[in-house]
């Protein structure tokens, strides 16, 4: 298994340059071979976790071989662990859910195969960036898909959507410039890139305490403004709803989960370490910025009458729910916040893609021109609820469940003061989305909407698919599920057996120098 | 010590080009600062004074060589930092170019279709 772990990003950097290449002669082949790219890292996602369920371990490291004299030297190492194989799979089916949805709906811009071309890099630069096991891969992996996501928010060339991709690139230039600074610093401190090594030089206190504090700022800030926390926030109610449908659902689904919260976790688990002399700063901040992105984001979010960027508020605020949980420190927090953050994509890229279908529908985005859109879109109107349901986390949906563990892991670490703030948000979520709900879908239809027509099939039905997951979500959390981002959180999280988390990430590193 | 107080007067520098000018060139001169200014502290981390270019000729002493070889990894890094670099700041400059032909003008206070 170990030796497909490079495909995760060769396939879809293949596919972007195929997409090119085809670009005059063959602009029909970009859609195509788009979609075999992702649903061949669909099937090898899913065939990494079968093989992880049926005993074997589903961790693996591979590395380039490269023979320094004598020594065996692992190059670019790429580490497949718990937690890694998780994001890959979430990767893999928005992604292939998000080029269905794409294929009718980008009917109406021009360069489809470019389009195509970035969303290959962006699926490339994710998988690069959680399979990295050295941080400057990692940072280079964030900046391919940073890059590709800056111009894809440009994608329509439209006024709002050029200014959007300006001001979202300035502020990702300056939260790219910062992770390198804190990349720098820990190799000054260390003499070391690689994240396990790193690790376990710091865990054996032989770091600087200065050296770890400034390299933890910096990639809070940067990781931060990656992942819209709330001071951090700015660019993100412009950029996410200037993209095309389709690209809104993948930066808001997947990127900011892939380059905030994933890098985040990795670094501050493994690399900095949440049980060393920092990790009762650290764990205060993540939850005191948890806690502004999650109340803020929700009250912002109230006022808004554009449904894509009410969204994106929502996606602020929904990122401050995983912050808190990871701030928790505990097994089941980081289990709570990863599952709300599997969760998040399902729904929000279901929103999206039915905020660009109910825009096809009606023309507006705006929510006080819709209404009664459950009569002449059935289909669109149902995929919305139920997304719509999951993200208020009414029961039995996914939502409730991974808020629920959220409250419980905070109860559990003795923060009821944030539990609180998050019940709070859950609520006013419910408000805000039964809002959405009545002016949307119910209610009366306005008269110029009334010989309005359903989308086609291959626009509703990635909708209602994404919606029916937020449902076997939920139901499957006692079934199997708990058990997959359980594992995912071990891998990062010592849990109530005596697993020592970092320890296990550095020794699966470590391997790699012995293999014959 | 110099070199470093250089790389953070040039970041403070880049960053306040990037993020308090309205000019929309001179936000793209910013990037470019701050990119150098994290190049120029990069590449000093494995800088020794006196030291010789990470090439090792033949019949060279592997010891003598380590120690007076100045450390070739930042250099990779900042050669990797630059290529990121520029395709940063083409795409900014193209953006700056769309802007300028949709509104004629290059002062970040005229485009008023953005809320925050």
């Amino acid at each position: 298994m170990v030796d497909i772990i490079p495909l995760f990003v060769l396939i879809p950097l293949g596919a972007a340059f195929v997409c090119l290449l085809a670009k005059k002669k063959l602009p029909a082949a970009a859609p195509t071979v788009s979609l075999a790219s992702a649903l061949a890292l669909l099937a090898m996602a899913v065939a990494c976790h079968v093989e992880g369920a049926s005993g074997a371990s589903i961790a693996g490291a591979w590395s380039l071989e490269l023979h320094g004299g004598v020594a065996f030297i692992p190059g670019i190492a790429l580490v497949l662990d718990g937690l890694s194989a998780i994001f890959l799979l979430l990767v893999a089916l928005v992604s292939s859910v998000v080029i269905v949805f794409g294929l009718r709906y980008m009917d109406s811009y021009d360069g489809r195969p470019l389009y195509y071309a970035l969303l290959n890099l962006l699926i490339a630069g994710m998988n690069g960036a959680v399979l990295a096991g050295d941080l400057f891969n990692l940072y280079v992996f964030i900046e391919i898909a940073s890059i590709a996501s800056y111009a894809l928010v440009a994608f329509g060339t439209g006024g709002h959507e050029i200014e959007a991709a300006f001001k979202y690139l300035m502020l990702g230039a300056v939260a790219s410039a910062s992770i390198l600074i804190g990349v720098g610093i820990l190799y000054a401190s260390t003499g070391l890139l690689n994240m396990a090594d790193i690790g376990a030089m710091v865990a054996a206190g032989n770091v600087s305490e200065g050296a770890l504090l400034a390299a933890a700022a910096l990639f809070l800030g940067g990781l931060g403004l990656k992942a819209a926390m709330m001071p951090f926030h700015a660019w993100l109610p412009d950029a996410h709803p200037s993209a095309p449908a389709p690209i809104s659902a993948m930066l808001s689904g997947l990127l900011i989960k892939t380059l905030g919260i994933y890098a985040l976790v990795r670094i501050l688990y493994v690399v900095i370490g949440m049980d060393g002399p920092l990790g009762g700063s650290l764990q205060t901040i993540l939850l005191v910025l948890g806690c502004v992105s999650m109340l803020g984001g929700v009250l912002l979010g109230l006022g808004q009458t554009d449904f894509k960027r009410l969204l994106a508020y929502h996606s602020i605020s929904q990122m401050g729910f995983v912050l808190v949980a990871l701030g928790a420190n505990t097994w089941l927090g980081v289990a709570a916040g990863l599952f709300h953050a599997v969760n998040h994509a399902l729904f929000k890229g279901a929103l999206f893609l039915s905020a660009g279908s109910i825009e096809r529908i009606t023309g507006t985005r705006d929510l006080s021109k819709m209404g009664g859109l459950a009569k002449v879109a059935p289909m669109t109107a149902v995929g919305t609820a139920g997304a719509a349901l999951s993200i208020a986390g009414v029961p039995p949906f996914n939502g409730f469940w991974s808020k629920l563990l959220i409250l419980i892991a905070l109860f559990q670490a003795g923060l009821p003061v944030v539990a609180a703030a998050a019940a709070i948000t859950a609520v006013l979520t419910l408000v805000c989305f039964t809002k959405v709900q009545r002016k949307a879908l119910f209610g009366k239809l306005p008269d110029r909407l009334a010989t309005a027509k359903d989308v086609p099939l291959s626009m509703s039905m990635p909708v209602l698919l994404l919606a029916l997951l937020c449902l076997l979500g939920g139901l499957m959390w006692p079934l199997g599920l708990d058990d997959v981002i359980g594992d995912a959180a071990a891998a990062v999280r010592t849990d109530a057996e005596t697993n020592d988390a970092p320890a296990s990430y550095r020794k699966l590193v470590h391997d790699l120098g012995r293999k014959p | 010590m110099m070199m470093y107080a250089l790389a953070a007067v040039l970041l403070g520098v880049g960053l306040y080009g990037l993020l308090v000018k309205r000019h929309l060139l001179k936000k793209v001169l910013g990037l470019l600062i701050v990119e150098h200014a994290v190049n120029l502290f990069l590449i000093q981390l494995g800088y020794i004074d006196g030291g010789i270019a990470p090439i090792r000729t033949a019949g060279e002493e592997a010891a003598a060589f380590v120690g007076n070889a100045v450390d070739p990894l930042p250099q990779v890094l900042v050669l990797t930092s630059i290529v990121i670099g520029l395709g940063l700041a083409m795409l900014m400059v193209a953006l700056t170019l769309r802007i300028y032909q949709r509104y004629g003008s290059l002062d970040a206070d005229r485009m008023s279709e953005l809320k925050g």
